[in-house]
């Protein structure tokens, strides 16, 4: 282990993204991730070849994702919830052409100009898709300073591994928070990219990017192929966390600073004698469907706590068929449950104060 | 050990900074830590605030609700937050800028008129740490030598007179008679 920094989320994923070998940034400031390009700004310029460039526009800076994505080099960028929205299009564009690249947003409260505190309320728009057309997004869920940098780097390998956009689905408590962290890359793997457009040469034929078919024979076929790669995603590479889930007669499902929150309101009922505990996506898609479903043999209840008005109790009812009750614990515009919020409804769940 | 701290106050007033400081130490000495602070328009002369978790266990929310200790360095926070702080708590009351005392027995409370020392004593802007000191000592918080390895860790070592100012405002809050 390297000796443990103090860093906030923001400027260490930065920094992991780096490490990973992304040394190319476009982004437009927004809060609260401007930390994010504010410390690509000062590193990547240093870098041979490093290239920060703060666009005129959010959409601006995802079709020079686009561009350079399309060379096969890593590329990344940031920004908060109004920002993704901007981006959408191009990010169903770089679906659309099977490109690797990812896509940071650091959630705030919505909808519209919505507000600036931390939110969770673009978990349906992550998770489905953010732009038109048939397309997924992977979509990881850090819920700590270390796991900013441990997911950036897994974000960029599976972009390369299944040649699609990936993204860092955090919130402002994450990004401007600080925590020791250890920024160890270990093996960050590359994957070769045959089709990447580097220029022929002279020696092999054109390679094309392109994500316009005009005859929908051709455009199905594609969607297909594209869905098969999706259902092996979702068999191999939804992650989760179990938490004092042994004996649990209620299981939380939560993500991100929720997970946190509701990790002291287990312990607290867990004094209590109450038989909590919590399942965490950390990919939220795939959604650990599975994981879910296991417990809902097990558990009596479930509860989904989440900075938004309950976009992942949907998920959550679907992946357990809805075999038990799914009981919401929410904040939204900013606000975060408190671990009070939380212990109540967990109270509610087993049916009053023990 | 799990200490969570909230300090308070106007932004520009160096909460974030102390509670930095707070944060590092607890890493040097091998403890768990959190910060989270306020962010956004607070923090250009609205009020501030920052959450520091110090714990021998993982840390769960980085949110501090409750606080174990409260540094007030304004009279919003201190009447935002003095009925929050737990039962058993301490309380720092920056007491040139706070005229209001606590009536709750159930907390230390300790006040000292930070801003007013540190203008007496050259350290403009670093009443700060004349309160951290104070902390430090009541709370027992830190071993004396980290003090100077934390304040490397946050005061860049081209600032040595900076660093020096630094460490003159934690120990003039240090041997306060409070």
């Amino acid at each position: 282990m390297s000796e443990k920094v103090l860093m906030k989320g923001n400027e260490a994923l930065a920094e992991a993204a780096i490490m990973a070998g992304c040394h190319h940034y476009f982004g437009y400031p927004i809060t609260p991730q401007t930390e994010v390009a504010a410390y690509m700004s000062k590193r990547l310029p240093k870098i041979e070849g490093g290239v920060f460039l703060q666009a005129e526009s959010e959409i601006a800076a995802i079709n020079m994702v686009m561009g350079v994505a399309s060379t096969g080099k890593r590329v990344m960028t940031s920004s908060s919830s109004p920002g993704i929205s901007l981006k959408g299009e191009g990010i169903s564009y770089i679906a659309g052409c099977d490109l690797p690249a990812l896509i940071v947003n650091v959630q705030r409260g919505g909808p519209g100009l919505g507000g600036i505190q931390p939110s969770q309320s673009d978990y349906t728009q992550a998770t489905k898709g953010p732009g038109h057309g048939d397309f997924r997004l992977i979509v990881l869920a850090p819920a700590s300073v270390q796991e900013m940098v441990d997911m950036t780097f897994k974000g960029f390998e599976l972009a390369d591994k299944y040649q699609m956009p990936v993204m860092l689905l955090s919130d402002g408590t994450m990004g401007q928070m600080m925590e020791p962290v250890s920024l160890e890359a270990g093996e960050v793997k590359k994957y070769d990219k045959p089709w990447a457009l580097t220029g022929t040469k002279g020696e092999r034929k054109p390679n094309i990017v392109n994500s316009l078919y005009l005859k929908a024979d051709e455009l199905e076929k594609v969607n297909f192929e594209r869905y098969e790669r999706y259902a092996k995603i979702e068999k191999e590479e939804a992650l989760w966390e179990e938490y004092r889930m042994e004996d649990a007669e209620v299981c939380i499902v939560a993500f991100g600073v929720a997970a946190r929150v509701s990790k002291n309101a287990i312990d607290a009922a867990r004094e209590k004698g109450i038989k909590v505990g919590m399942i965490r996506p950390i990919t939220l898609w795939p959604f650990p469907k599975e994981a879910l479903l296991k417990a809902a043999d097990k558990v009596d209840k479930f509860i989904s706590v989440e900075l938004n008005m309950g976009q992942m109790k949907d998920d959550i009812e679907l992946a357990i068929r809805c075999k038990k009750d799914v009981l919401l614990c929410n904040r939204t515009g900013g606000m975060i449950p408190t671990v009070e919020n939380v212990l109540g409804k967990i109270e509610e769940a087993i049916g009053g104060t023990k | 050990m799990n200490k969570e701290i909230l300090i308070a106050g106007f932004g520009g007033q160096g909460i974030l900074f102390s509670g930095k400081f707070l944060a590092y130490e607890g890493l040097i000495d091998g403890k768990e830590v959190s910060w989270l602070p306020s962010y956004g328009p607070e923090m250009r002369g609205g009020t501030a605030n920052c959450s520091i978790i110090i714990s021998d266990n993982k840390i769960g929310s980085p949110i501090v609700d409750k606080p174990d200790v409260l540094i007030a360095m304004n009279a919003p926070s201190f009447d935002k937050y003095i009925t929050e702080v737990k039962a058993g708590g301490q309380v720092f009351v920056d007491s040139s800028l706070i005229d209001a005392k606590t009536d709750r027995d159930d907390v230390e409370a300790y006040y000292i008129p930070a801003t007013k020392m540190a203008a007496e004593e050259g350290l403009t802007g670093l009443a700060n740490m004349i309160i951290l000191g104070l902390f430090i000592k009541k709370s027992g918080i830190m071993p004396d030598e980290n003090i100077e390895k934390a304040m490397r860790k946050v005061v860049s070592a081209k600032k040595e007179k900076l660093f020096d100012l630094n460490m003159k405002a934690v120990e003039l809050g240090y041997n306060y008679e409070a």
